[in-house]
């Protein structure tokens, strides 16, 4: 396919984020890397690169500029290293030129990008290539001895030599993760699925080299390099998994690493990073800027958008003294902000920590396997003992009832007991649980839904109330202007809104359309801007800025005045819009037999008109994050296991308390981190689509399970009484390892969706 | 049987270099992006 088209194309995808101002270019000079040769290094996290098209685009773009040796996109991390010679290039330009192509670009803090390095997923894969190739070979010596029939005893025994020359290296080194949990475990004084494992392993090994001494048939070279394959497939899914996991909270750790002006002693500006704010530095906030820390206002008066810490939709007017949290957003005029806190210990910080003691609360879930596994590991052992026992004493017992029978000696009880243990291996165990999990999360992904982690997906499965947040998650969290003005009135007043950055100057202006922008405007914070057009003065704001003399509304709505010398002020109404498919979620959910709540932390009437409109009857309007907390605890201690959805800093607490959380895209990256499931895009349904699939991925674990169980029902007896032999011993355990996969692979969702 | 003596090292041996091969893809990186992989296959180089 040519190039050309690619580009023409675009970016099909349609989870890429929404462009223009919103991707805002942060300062990327506090993150260069110098590495041992000198050459100076960047790491971007790029947003919206989903093809070819982009990677081309972002890649030849890179290399263009001047003295950048090498430039590198990963799709799959969605990571840009650009190196380039010391000097050579102002790293600014790096992040200007994706802001210009349309990609968004956030810096990234190069020590949480050194420890994304995933060593522990490349040593199991290492030891799955090893096991594979043990595996491989053991069997192709295995294969003379299952099927030649004219063999003689001493050719048996060369082969299975050989066999245990592969397989012993190999097994000792594939099983070292077993062995490493396995001691772990032991060393806390407890057990888990690994110590029947290695136990199985290095017992299977020394009897399959006592055998092979002895010219016997009972050796499991083959046997044992296999199920340690099976095995490490099974942790290397349940291993990705995790570290996707691991890795999105890591970077949205990573990508907290926002950058500060602070104001030096001879009124210099220097670029900082967040981290390295102290107590008393004064710090330059433009226009657009996140507040880096707690502090005061020194100088200035803005207007500051607290949605994400309060929940309320307008924005608050600070003036010199006032004091700041962490996490608002600077709006209309640059301030001067006197440091209170360091970035750690100030409000976002604080409700890190909170986010934490909820996570660790919800760490007492148990996860499906880990609940088989309990029951699991008792049984096979006493099992095993009671097989090596039996065959020990049966005879004797058998003799004093009367029965006529020969000892079998130490070395056949020993071998059936080993028996046992092999054939229960919880090898399709292993994998019944990750292999659905991994089908499971992937068919979300590509909906748009990103799940943190398996067992996420497990919690998920048991929600039975779901309690929304209001402010951007029913609704899409930007107010849109919904009274219809002449055409001629907004098209000035969008004149004046936009040269403001104020949230109903934007809904003003995306009401309007493209236009021209007034140029001499003056905005005076918390009350509105003003402007001389054709020598004639006019006025955009509040009813007391714009129009004192109009009659008070009484109905609460967020509101704009527009007022021209010469004519009558004009208000403006504008109201948060839900999002579009908010009510068929609500309606389909209810439908499901999910109990509906909302909670907000704004007004009473937004709030009421809000829940009317998409059909939640149990609702409460000016929460606070302790109260939403509160009543999530409230709802789990009534034995309810609810499912929280909010985006704000003030939901980060209870989406941490809750039993399972989500969190739609747009969220504060604190909301993001706390929540289970990230949605990506404006729609609601997904939250409908993540239920079902953790519904029907419980169902299929389930099953997996329960195939394992009755596999080793039929099984274990077998090996107990003897009848195992290392044939029999392959065929199972490859078989029933490829039924639990085959039926993980079964998982659908219902009908798609538009 | 004495074939044994020759085909046996020559198997495992053949084995051994499939693990060297697919060791050193691990260590060079190849599986670090593998779905970049999948879209770079359309993009021209010589352009």
């Amino acid at each position: 396919m040519a190039v050309a088209s690619l580009d023409a194309l675009g970016c099909p995808s349609e989870l890429a984020p929404p462009r223009g101002d919103e991707a805002t270019t942060r300062d990327v000079r506090a993150f260069v890397q110098h590495d041992r040769s000198g050459a100076e290094r960047l790491e971007l996290m790029v947003e919206g690169a989903n093809c070819a098209g982009c990677i081309r685009k972002i890649e030849s773009a890179m290399l263009a500029l001047p003295g950048v040796g090498e430039a590198r996109l990963n799709l799959s991390t969605h990571r840009l290293r650009v190196d380039w010679a010391p000097g050579a290039l102002d790293p600014q330009v790096i992040a200007d030129t994706l802001t210009r192509l349309g990609y968004g670009a956030r810096p990234f803090d190069p020590e949480m990008a050194q420890r994304n390095i995933d060593a522990q997923g490349r040593f199991l894969l290492r030891c799955l290539a090893v096991a594979g190739f043990g595996a491989m070979n053991t069997m192709m010596f295995s294969a003379p001895i299952w099927f030649g029939d004219d063999m003689s005893a001493s050719t048996r025994t060369l082969l299975h030599w050989l066999s245990a020359v592969v397989a012993i290296p190999c097994a000792l080194y594939a099983a070292q993760p077993f062995f490493q949990s396995a001691f772990k475990a032991l060393s806390a004084r407890r057990a888990n699925m690994d110590v029947p494992i290695s136990l199985a392993v290095v017992l299977t090994l020394t009897m399959s080299i006592a055998e092979t001494m002895q010219n016997g048939a009972h050796a499991y070279f083959d046997g044992i390099t296999m199920l340690l394959f099976f095995l490490l497939i099974g942790r290397y899914l349940d291993h990705s998994l995790r570290e996707r996991a691991r890795t999105a909270a890591r970077e949205l750790l990573a990508l907290q690493a926002v950058t500060a002006n602070r104001i030096g002693a001879n009124g210099a500006i220097e670029t900082i990073s967040a981290g390295d704010i102290e107590i008393g530095d004064r710090l330059l906030l433009a226009a657009g800027d996140r507040v880096p820390c707690d502090g005061v206002i020194a100088a200035g008066a803005s207007e500051l958008d607290c949605s994400m810490l309060t929940g309320e939709s307008l924005p608050v007017t600070a003036r010199t003294g006032d004091a700041v949290l962490a996490g608002a957003v600077n709006l209309t005029k640059p301030i001067a902000l006197l440091a209170r806190a360091r970035a750690e210990h100030s409000a976002v910080a604080e409700l890190a920590r909170l986010i934490e003691t909820g996570e660790q609360g919800r760490g007492r879930f148990v996860r499906l396997a880990d609940k088989a596994a309990s029951f699991y590991v008792p049984v096979v052992h006493s099992l095993a003992a009671l097989t090596f026992l039996g065959w020990l004493l049966g005879p004797t017992v058998l003799r004093l009832l009367g029965i006529e029978a020969g000892d079998v000696g130490l070395r056949v009880a020993l071998q059936n007991a080993v028996a046992v243990l092999i054939i229960t291996c919880p090898c399709a165990l292993g994998l019944a649980v990750p292999t659905v999990q991994v089908v499971a999360t992937g068919k979300l992904f590509k909906r748009g839904v990103l799940v943190r982690s398996g067992d996420a997906l497990e919690r998920l499965a048991s929600v039975d109330t779901v309690v929304f947040d209001k402010t951007g998650t029913l609704t899409l969290g930007r107010p849109r202007l919904i009274s219809r003005p002449s055409a001629e009135v907004l098209q000035a007043a969008a004149s004046l809104a936009r040269a403001s950055r104020h949230p109903l100057s934007r809904a003003l202006v995306e009401a309007a359309g493209a236009g021209s922008a007034c140029m001499d405007v003056t905005e005076i914070p918390g009350e509105g801007v003003e402007a001389i057009i054709d020598g004639v003065c006019v006025r955009l704001g509040k009813r007391t800025f714009a129009a004192p003399d109009a009659a008070d509304s009484t109905d609460g709505s967020p509101e704009l005045w527009f007022a021209a010398a010469g004519m009558a002020a004009v208000r403006l109404v504008f109201a948060d819009a839900l999002r579009t498919d908010a009510v068929t979620a609500i309606a389909t959910l209810k439908a499901r037999g999910y109990a509906i709540e909302m909670l907000s932390g704004d007004r009473v009437s937004a709030a009421a008109s809000a829940a009317a409109g998409v059909g939640i009857h149990v609702w409460r309007a000016g929460v606070t994050p302790t109260e939403k907390t509160a009543h999530i605890q409230a709802l789990r201690a009534a034995g309810k296991r609810p499912l929280m959805v909010g985006d704000g800093l003030n939901d980060a607490a209870a989406l941490a308390a809750a039993h399972a959380s989500a969190s739609p895209g747009a969220a504060l990256e604190a909301s993001q981190a706390a929540a289970d499931i990230v949605l990506q895009g404006d729609r609601l349904m997904a939250i409908v689509d993540a239920l079902d699939m953790a519904k029907a991925a419980r169902t299929r674990s389930i099953e997996n399970l329960g195939f394992s169980a009755a596999y080793n029902l039929i099984a274990a007896p077998l090996a107990a009484l003897g009848f195992l032999t290392p044939l029999v011993a392959a065929c199972a355990m490859s078989g029933s390892s490829l039924i639990v996969t085959l039926n993980a692979l079964r998982m659908h969702v219902g009908k798609q969706r538009p | 049987m004495n074939i044994l003596v020759f085909l046996a090292p020559v198997a495992i041996f053949m084995g051994a270099i499939g693990l060297a091969a697919f060791l050193w893809s691990l260590r060079s990186g190849q599986y670090e992006d593998l779905e970049g992989a999948a879209h770079r296959i359309l993009i021209d180089e010589d352009e």
